[in-house]
């Protein structure tokens, strides 16, 4: 049968039905592949023996990894879906289960791992990093591949014993959609019958054959016992062809361990594993046929290497091989691969076998660089000459070790009646959700296609490129479109990205959707772009989509519009036939979500028809805008150099020597990034406004600042620059504007919601407005320059106390890409302004590293002194540990700092010593004195000559109080990082703690962790959490010397900034848990503070504070900020969809649960209750002499 | 006393009826009501139109943060992204059912001619001993004709009674230009009962606020009059039993409704602003009522003050309207 899947589906289709038990843990990018298993688990589908497999999410990979091997043990054949660190996690289990001979299959979507820098895409670095744990590595090139594969390591591992990892190309082939034909169940019965899962089974513990399995072991048996396996691994080759070749039996698709293609008697020949073998096949047949002696052997099996089927697959004539790796391993001899493959050479030509070629090595494609037809071409090319690289990389320019290839990007092997396309759009308008559907539509009309979609790093206004192809053939081109016949424009800001244009093919079709009539489009162009369109030919269509859309009751989603535009022109198909085929399509997609979403989606394809136009060009370009710059002319020389180049989607044209060595990074790079996403931004009425300060603080994009000055400041100030006297007591004759950035705003609307203030005679109106951008930007930006040179508010003047007061504090986090409307980063920002010019941050992964510190641009910012947050980012299992060593640092350093200062007391000066060494930092101004303080002291240094004065200046700034925080989500705290965050709260050390709580892991896409709330409906939880959230506060109390607060900044700010300021002057580990509305929950976000509120209201989110030295001073250290609970919990979750999905999935179910969750609520308010009304010494003590 | 009765056939042990609202949203709810000792229960309505918006609200919500970030291509899972239609309604009725002993009757407000059947058809599936069709319909096109809207009822109808074996019911507005015609019309097209009138929920202006106020008002006896002539009219004049609707405070006036030929007397009013034991109150206080004028049944005294079948219609009318003047003139204001 054939289908439309993707690389996870196509893995997980065999997965699910060769096996009895999935343990996982989610990690990009083979998520997909445990989410359908838990989909297709939920729905009661069963495995081809007719159990329905258990999918158990855990809280690690480590811990998915010892649940497998576990229910291995068990005698279940189980499996687990994984990547990059993930794997990694998984070694040690790795080891157990390929010692004791244990029939299994991972399957592996693989990715980079994080070094100088996190990335999610993909390459070979984690399969290879487990290429020595005894697991036989099995790689698909394609879709197809990963499908078939996915079998024959099942059928292998269970004959073999040899467990096997099973990997395929994270994004290029796990997120590529393509056309396959599926396995069938019998296919799968076939070859996996069933005495082989019995023999699996009679392995297992089991008392009524008990024996022990896991001893200690002696040096007098461990040697020959570990050499006891050697049979079981010669027999893999042999058992894994066999395995293919009944595959290819049943199927027509024959696979070998190492498949050869190209040139009978070759002379150059190239090795690859992977999707790069699908480019490299491809490569070769083209130039083979210009005449070409070349080849290429493809690997299918890399563990146990199968050194005697290489060496006969390559021709006798072969005398040059490069072997490419998709990983690197630095300071090594060369990549993994290179080096098998060059011993295996080697022994054969030492057997006598064969004539010795010289083999080079090289590396390709690392973090999903694009590997190309080009750099195969390139390769080849090389291997040519008389001296090839013996080292070389392919696809970059490395100017620095000078290991690059150079190569020919022009070059095109595609064949003509391949179909070619792009789509640029945003996330948020469903380009990618159309095409994806446009390619199931072709699909099943009897072509061939593929799709693959590139993301960019931002969660808000975050824009997508869609890659197409279509074809009466099997498409095997594993890159990305570069000649594309067709290109969607689906938004106008977009198109004078140099790439949007520059993949388009001579006479190419742009369709462009924009507001501007058809006639009026070409004058609002801009100058390159017409010489573009002139130069190239270009057909161009406009439509008003967005109208369209609206039109039909769409909201801001054109996917459906704009998908019959591309139907409707590209001539694809039959345009009557196109449009049948789609409303036969949207019915089909559609149907399950409710008749009225099929209704507006038909009336947008009859109404798309009718607004579609084509734009007569003229024969010479005729405008004088030139494209607008990327970033400022003022920003700093990286910024425009590099930063630019990423941000123009030029990033990899950047040589070696334009990035950092170590993986360091500028800080406050985003705010050269104006985005402009939002039509609707938010304005500020002056008149109406009360300075209180509630928009900027909830702000989660710190668009909105505040600023008091002297009227005399004014001067100069642009026309439109909006002032008010300053309200606040004691500074008479004072001026106070609140500036929006216009074009960082995000329009999510949480600063209007949270105004207190309406106009009279219309209640609508606040004190701060949603409004149209476009006309104010021009004016805004001079506003915003002026704004930036009004003199900075004085910190030490300012009142930290009261939300109304830190609205003058300089934000240091700012212009995220987090979503619009995010409930996470106005606490971020909140810090940032309390303690951003002396923090340094550990920031667990997850939405607040992407965001974060997601290239190219970073929100960490500094202040005018040039001082802000540091920040970084170790993993996500052991963020806690990373931030404790960051404290144990700074600690050993201050340490180190007050006794060199001690011992240079004489020649500095008595008085100034002893101030800085007693000096008290808690308030703002006392540490104003401390700095001025340094800064003298630095001074007196200067003129010194002691041993003790480098050092001391060494570590100068740790005279300064260093808060150290420690950042992360829930999925961290509660989960993957649960032990190391308990035994970093017991340390005693002086850390603050920050979680995010969204109450479900959000970066990867709604999976549920401890957080989650009983009854929510999340991934791996379809049916309703049935446990209560872990009370992590009350654990954090129970260890008697930890600050424990939990906020919610919508319900009651000032408890939040309260809480947090006690929590980072309180010289011990602090734990604050800050609700976060999230858009994982399901509602509009402009609600979040709402919500957040009821979430408080309803006994959900108690406010707590505890704090150990209120007990230390006899008072109860528990404290209960928020009232009795005043409405129920239905009343607080009847919003979101994570609730309410179960009540319209299970209704019965729905009431059970909540009926749980309110009795849980209930109880729990009972026990803070009575927490609330004890007396000191119903607490433990801090029992640290000295704190 | 025997209060029993029956309603489309269907046996009931008195003639009062919950009807649709708020009280039966939940299984309590429906419990309380059914313990208060009412013959049967019309559950709230299912409104087709909401459940449609909220799916269309469902699908933004799911597909706008979708296919934006290469780690997280969507939010939810894909089990519960599907619409479910009615089910939580349908799941609601069947517990409903289950766990009261009286007739429970669901009530329907459809908005496409495919959502009244299916829901009906569900409905019926799900245990609803009948269906009430609640055809809430504004003519907010001026232009929109009287026999269009009464076709819009008769069609409605004809679909529903096609599609399902229950007794239906059609609960009526009394802004028809010939009401009784239009009841009649229903009648001959199989309606099984007619319950009158529907109240429509017109919303208000708030001058202080300057915003529009829902306007959700619970019924007064005095709007009793209207339903209660019409009952008189049609009583032993169409086929289908007559549920009388609107403005049942106390005793008297379910029995009011009775001697003017209700089959059954709906309320819904008195228990929100009492609670759902007020029904026992009435139900004590027919009974008394009934003792004290010998009557030992409810079919006794069902319809002795309808308009006699046999009767002038018009000099009932007439009758009503001078009298109603004629008392009107006697009061202190003085006379036309």
């Amino acid at each position: 049968m054939r289908a439309t899947v993707d690389g996870n589906e196509a893995a997980a289709s065999v997965a699910y039905r060769l096996n009895e038990v999935c343990c996982i843990y989610p990690i990009t990018p083979s998520s997909p592949m445990a989410e359908l298993a838990d989909e297709w688990s939920s729905r009661g589908r069963e495995n081809v023996w007719g159990t329905v497999p258990a999918v158990v999410e855990m809280q690690s990979e480590g811990g998915a990894a010892g649940a497998l091997h576990g229910a291995l043990q068990g005698g279940a054949l189980a499996t687990t879906f994984t990547a990059s660190q993930g794997l990694l996690l998984m070694i040690p289990n790795m080891y157990k289960i390929a010692g004791e001979l244990t029939a299994a299959v991972l399957h592996v979507a693989a990715r980079s791992l994080a070094a100088q820098g996190l990335s999610i895409f993909g390459d070979h670095s984690d399969v290879m990093a487990v290429r020595q744990t005894g697991f036989a590595l099995l790689a698909s090139a394609s879709v197809q591949e990963a499908h078939d594969l996915a079998l024959v390591a099942q059928a292998a591992t269970l004959r073999t014993r040899v467990p096997f990892v099973h990997f395929f190309d994270g994004f290029r082939t796990s997120h590529e959609l393509s056309t396959v034909d599926l396995l069938s169940d019998d296919d799968l019965r076939a070859l996996v019958p069933e005495d082989l899962v019995r023999a699996h089974r009679d392995r297992a513990l089991s008392p009524e054959w008990p024996f022990i399995r896991g001893t200690a072991q002696n040096p007098d048996v461990y040697f020959q016992a570990r050499e006891t396996v050697n049979p079981f691994y010669a027999r893999v080759p042999e058992v894994v062809q066999d395995a293919m070749d009944r595959l290819g039996g049943r199927t027509g698709r024959h696979y070998r361990l190492v498949d050869y293609s190209g040139h009978p008697e070759a002379e150059r020949v190239l090795v690859v594993m992977g999707s790069g073998g699908e480019t490299a096949r491809e490569t070769v047949a083209f130039l083979q046929g210009r005449g070409e002696r070349v080849g290429v052997a493809q690997l299918r099996l890399y563990r146990p290497f199968p050194a005697r089927e290489l060496a006969r697959a390559l021709p006798a004539t072969v005398r040059r091989v490069a072997v490419l790796d998709r990983t690197k391993e630095p300071g090594s001899l060369g990549e993994p691969l290179f080096l098998d493959v060059l011993a295996a050479l080697s022994e054969s030509h030492a057997d006598g076998e064969r004539e010795l070629p010289r083999v080079t090595g090289g590396r390709y494609g690392l973090s999903s660089k694009e590997f190309t037809p080009a750099m195969v071409a390139a390769v080849l090319e090389d291997l040519a000459r008389e001296r090839p690289k013996r080292r070389f990389t392919i696809g970059i320019d490395d100017d620095v070790s000078h290991t690059s290839l150079p190569y020919d990007a022009s070059l095109d092997i595609e064949p003509h009646e391949t179909v070619r396309a792009v789509f640029f759009g945003l996330g948020s308008d469903g380009t990618v959700g159309a095409n994806k559907n446009t390619i199931k539509i072709l699909g099943e009309e009897g072509l061939h296609a593929q799709g693959y979609f590139v993301y960019d790093s931002k969660k808000s206004g975050s824009q997508t490129v869609s890659h197409l192809r279509f074809g009466p053939q099997p498409i095997r081109a594993p890159y990305l479109v570069s000649q594309a016949g067709f290109v969607g424009c689906h938004q106008f800001g977009q198109l004078e990205r140099p790439e949007v244009l520059g993949r388009a093919a001579p006479g190419a079709v742009l369709l462009l959707n924009c507001r501007h009539p058809p006639d009026r489009v070409w004058d609002a162009l801009s100058r390159e772009v017409q010489e573009q369109i002139l130069a190239k030919r270009i057909e161009l269509y406009v439509i008003d989509a967005g109208r369209i859309a609206r039109e039909a009751g769409l909201a801001g989603r054109t996917n459906t519009v704009l998908q019959t535009c591309f139907f409707a022109i590209s001539g694809v198909l039959e345009r009557e036939q196109a449009i049948e085929r789609i409303k036969a399509s949207i019915a089909k997609t559609y149907g399950r979500r409710g008749a009225e979403v099929v209704e507006r989606n038909l009336a947008a394809v009859d109404r798309a028809l009718d607004g579609l136009h084509a734009v007569r060009i003229p024969d010479g370009a005729t405008s004088t805008r030139a494209s607008a710059p990327i970033v400022p002319e003022h920003a700093p020389e990286f910024v425009r150099t590099v930063t630019a180049a990423m941000m123009a989607g030029l990033g990899d044209e950047l040589p070696v020597s334009a990035l950092p060595v170590d993986g360091t990074y500028p800080s406050g790079t985003t705010q050269y990034e104006k985005r402009n996403i939002s039509d609707l931004v938010a304005v500020w009425d002056p008149e109406l406004c009360i300075q209180c300060g509630n928009c900027s603080f909830v702000c989660p994009h710190s668009v909105i600042r505040s600023s008091y000055y002297a009227p005399s400041e004014l001067d100069g100030a642009p026309e439109g620059f909006r002032s008010a006297p300053l309200n606040a007591p004691g500074l008479p004759e004072t001026r106070y504007t609140l500036q929006v950035y216009v074009e960082d705003c995000t329009g999510c609307r949480l600063c209007v919601e949270a105004c207190p203030v309406s106009a009279g005679g219309d209640p609508v109106r606040k004190a701060i407005n949603l409004d149209a951008r476009e006309p104010l930007v021009a004016a805004e930006r001079e506003n915003v320059a002026f704004f930036e040179q009004l003199p900075p508010n004085d910190r030490s003047r300012v009142d930290f106390g009261t939300v109304r007061g830190t609205q003058f504090l300089e934000p240091l986090f700012e212009f995220s890409g987090a979503c619009a409307g995010c409930g996470e980063t106005p606490y971020l920002k909140l810090l940032s302004q309390l303690f951003g010019d002396r923090m340094t941050v550990a920031n667990a992964t997850g939405c607040s590293s992407i965001y974060g510190a997601n290239l190219p641009t970073t929100p960490w910012t500094v202040d005018a002194d040039g001082r802000g947050p540091a920040w970084s980012n170790s993993l996500f299992e052991d963020n806690a540990e990373f931030g404790l060593g960051l404290r144990l640092a700074a600690d050993r350093h201050t340490e180190l700092a007050r006794r060199r200062l001690r011992e240079l007391r004489d020649q500095v000066g008595a008085e100034l010593v002893d101030e800085i060494l007693q000096a008290p930092q808690l308030r703002e101004s006392e540490l104003r004195a401390q700095r001025e303080r340094v800064a003298e002291l630095e001074r007196r240094l200067d003129g010194l000559d002691d041993a003790a004065v480098a050092d001391l200046r060494s570590v100068i700034d740790h005279l300064v109080r260093r808060s150290v925080w420690i950042v992360g989500g829930d999925g961290w705290a509660y989960d993957i990082g649960s032990g190391g965050l308990d035994h970093v709260l017991a340390s005693g050390r002086n850390v603050n703690v920050l979680v995010l709580d969204t109450e479900v892991y959000s970066n990867t896409g709604g999976q549920m962790s401890k957080a989650t709330p009983l009854g929510a409906v999340a991934k791996f939880a379809a049916g309703g959490k049935t446990m209560p959230t872990k009370d992590l506060a009350l654990q954090a109390i129970a260890l008697a010397n930890v600050y424990v607060a939990r906020v919610a900044m919508g319900a009651d700010p000032q408890q939040t900034l309260t809480a947090l300021r006690e929590a980072e002057a309180y010289d011990g580990p602090s734990l604050v848990i800050a609700y976060s509305h999230c858009i994982a929950h399901g509602y509009d976000m402009k609600d979040g503070l709402d919500q957040q509120y009821r979430a408080v209201a309803s006994g959900h989110w108690p406010l707590i504070r505890y704090d150990p030295l209120v007990r230390a001073a006899g008072g109860n250290p528990f404290l209960l900020d928020s009232p009795r609970p005043r409405m129920s919990l239905g009343d607080y979750r009847k919003r979101e969809l994570r609730f309410r999905a179960l009540a319209n999935a299970d209704p019965a179910e729905a009431e059970r649960l909540l009926g749980l969750a309110q009795h849980a609520a209930d109880q729990r308010w009972q026990t803070y209750e009575e927490m609330a009304t004890r007396s000191a010494g119903d607490f433990p003590a801090d029992a640290r002499r000295d704190p | 006393m025997d209060l029993s009765t029956t309603y489309m056939g269907l046996a009931l042990r008195n003639p009062l009826v919950a009807s649709p609202s708020p009280l039966s949203y939940t299984l309590d709810g429906v419990r309380s009501l059914a313990d208060a000792g009412v013959g049967a229960i019309v559950l709230f309505s299912l409104f087709e139109e909401q459940l449609r918006e909220e799916a269309a609200r469902n699908e933004l919500l799911v597909d706008g943060p979708a296919e934006s970030f290469a780690e997280a291509l969507d939010y939810v899972p894909a089990v519960v992204r599907e619409d479910a239609g009615p089910r939580r309604y349908l799941s609601h009725l069947e517990r409903a059912v289950a766990a009261v002993d009286v007739p429970v009757i669901a009530s329907l407000n459809g908005a496409t001619p495919e959502g009244w059947t299916d829901c009906a058809r569900a409905m019926q599936d799900a245990g609803a001993a009948a269906i009430e069709l609640n055809i809430y319909y504004l003519p907010g096109d001026p232009r929109t004709t009287g026999r269009d809207v009464e076709q819009r009822h008769l069609d409605i109808l004809q679909r529903v009674k096609d599609a399902v074996t229950v007794p239906v019911a059609v609960k009526l507005s009394p802004y028809f230009s010939s009401t009784g015609e239009v009841a009649h019309r229903l009648d001959d097209a199989g309606a099984d009962a007619l319950v009158l009138f529907n109240r429509f929920l017109q919303p208000d202006v708030d001058p202080e606020a300057l915003t529009i106020v829902p306007g959700v008002t619970l019924s007064r006896p005095a709007d009793a009059r209207l339903a209660r002539t019409w009952i008189a009219l049609l009583r032993g004049r169409v086929r289908a039993a007559l549920a009388a609707t609107t403005g049942v405070e106390d005793a008297a006036d379910v029995a009011a409704y009775l001697l003017a030929g209700a089959d059954v007397v709906m309320t819904t009013s008195a228990l929100l602003r009492h609670g759902p034991q007020h029904a026992a109150v009435l139900l004590d206080g027919l009974s008394a009522w009934m003792a004290r004028h010998g009557f030992a049944t409810v079919d006794e005294l069902r319809g002795m003050l309808a308009v006699p079948a046999a009767g002038d219609q018009a000099a009932y009318e007439r009758e009503g309207y001078v009298g109603a003047m004629r008392e009107a003139n006697a009061r202190p204001y003085g006379s036309w």
